[in-house]
């Protein structure tokens, strides 16, 4: 197996125990199986829909959830541009592949530095990740509490290290460290002060300062924001 | 929650994404070729505050605790060019570990 396959799948098999306790989770603040289902097969962005079952869990209104879900959804919108070139035809094909473009398909897209293989790892880091995110739903609402919390294992600290890993190609030129700082920098400092989502919005305004360091090298970074490799 | 409010949040998600993808292909060759080098700074950007909010974030306050130890381990592997797999059951282990210490 391609060595971008085979981080697919490891991302993918981390995001199925979160899946198994987004499961878990949205059975105890009473959500149908059918629900439950449907809102991982469909919505398919895992922030978003632990935000808007703990909003449910906590007793707020179904608007309140589907509000602080987009907060958290509206950032895939920044990975459009970054993987719109791998993406197939045009209208309803291209569509229905945009379902797929989250933080980890875009991750995992980015590392190649061709565009076959981007395209072959977008794919299957999107299909390992959607599988194994409905299966974990699944399982982690018919068990239920059997699980336990995912925090013993330290699954909470299996993301940031994943995505600092994925970061790492993209803070090889000094364009890119700017920006990486700066972003950093501000959802740092956002984060007491707006709603979860917010933060990782305004991130993107890091992309400012990371273009204005660019000096003449600029012009030749490559579309895939790994020139250096 | 009610099937509206799935629906809902269903649209709205799908809908920000395609508004991505297919917005900035909607844009002249020119314009997106001009706008490609900035677009390729978006996951520095991002992916930098999605470590540094998932490594020190809990709701809306930031606090310490044993993911920072797992995230600095995991930091250490990807420095070290240990492959993706090592890098994540590291920073998990490290993490587990730690707490495991503090209920002891």
């Amino acid at each position: 197996m391609s060595e971008h396959r085979r981080e697919g799948l490891v991302l993918a098999i981390a995001v199925g125990i979160v899946g198994a306790t987004f499961g878990v989770l949205a059975d105890a603040a009473g959500l149908s199986l059918p629900k439950v289902v449907a809102m991982s097969a469909l919505v398919f962005t895992g922030a978003s829909q632990f935000a808007a079952v703990s909003v449910i869990d906590s007793g707020g209104s179904g608007l309140a959830a589907v509000g602080s879900a987009m907060l958290l959804a509206a950032r895939n919108a920044l990975y459009g541009p970054v993987v719109a070139r791998l993406l197939p035809g045009r209208g309803l094909t291209r569509a229905a592949s945009a379902h797929l473009v989250i933080d980890e398909t875009t991750a995992m897209a980015t590392l190649p530095d061709n565009d076959v293989d981007a395209r072959d790892a977008f794919w299957w880091t999107g299909l390992w990740l959607w599988s194994l995110w409905n299966i974990g739903t699944v399982v982690g609402a018919l068990l239920g509490s059997v699980i336990g919390e995912p925090e013993t294992w330290g699954l909470d600290a299996a993301f940031p290290a994943a995505f600092a890993a994925l970061l790492a190609p993209h803070i090889r030129s000094k364009p890119g460290r700017v920006a990486a700082l700066t972003g950093a920098a501000i959802a740092i400092v956002a984060v007491p002060m707006t709603p979860s989502g917010v933060p990782l919005l305004l991130a993107a305004i890091g992309i400012a300062p990371g273009w204005l360091a660019r000096g003449n090298r600029g012009r030749s970074s490559s579309q895939l924001g790994n020139d250096e490799q | 929650m009610s099937w509206w409010a799935i629906a809902a949040m269903a649209a709205g998600a799908f809908g920000f994404k395609v508004l991505g993808v297919l917005g900035f292909g909607q844009l002249s060759e020119r314009l997106a070729s001009r706008l490609a080098p900035l677009a390729a700074l978006i996951p520095a950007a991002l992916f930098s505050a999605l470590v540094a909010v998932q490594t020190f974030g809990d709701g809306r306050s930031l606090t310490i605790d044993a993911r920072l130890c797992g995230v600095g381990v995991g930091l250490f592997a990807v420095w070290r060019r240990a492959p993706f797999v090592v890098v994540v059951l590291a920073a998990m282990t490290a993490t587990a570990l730690v707490r495991w210490q503090t209920i002891l």
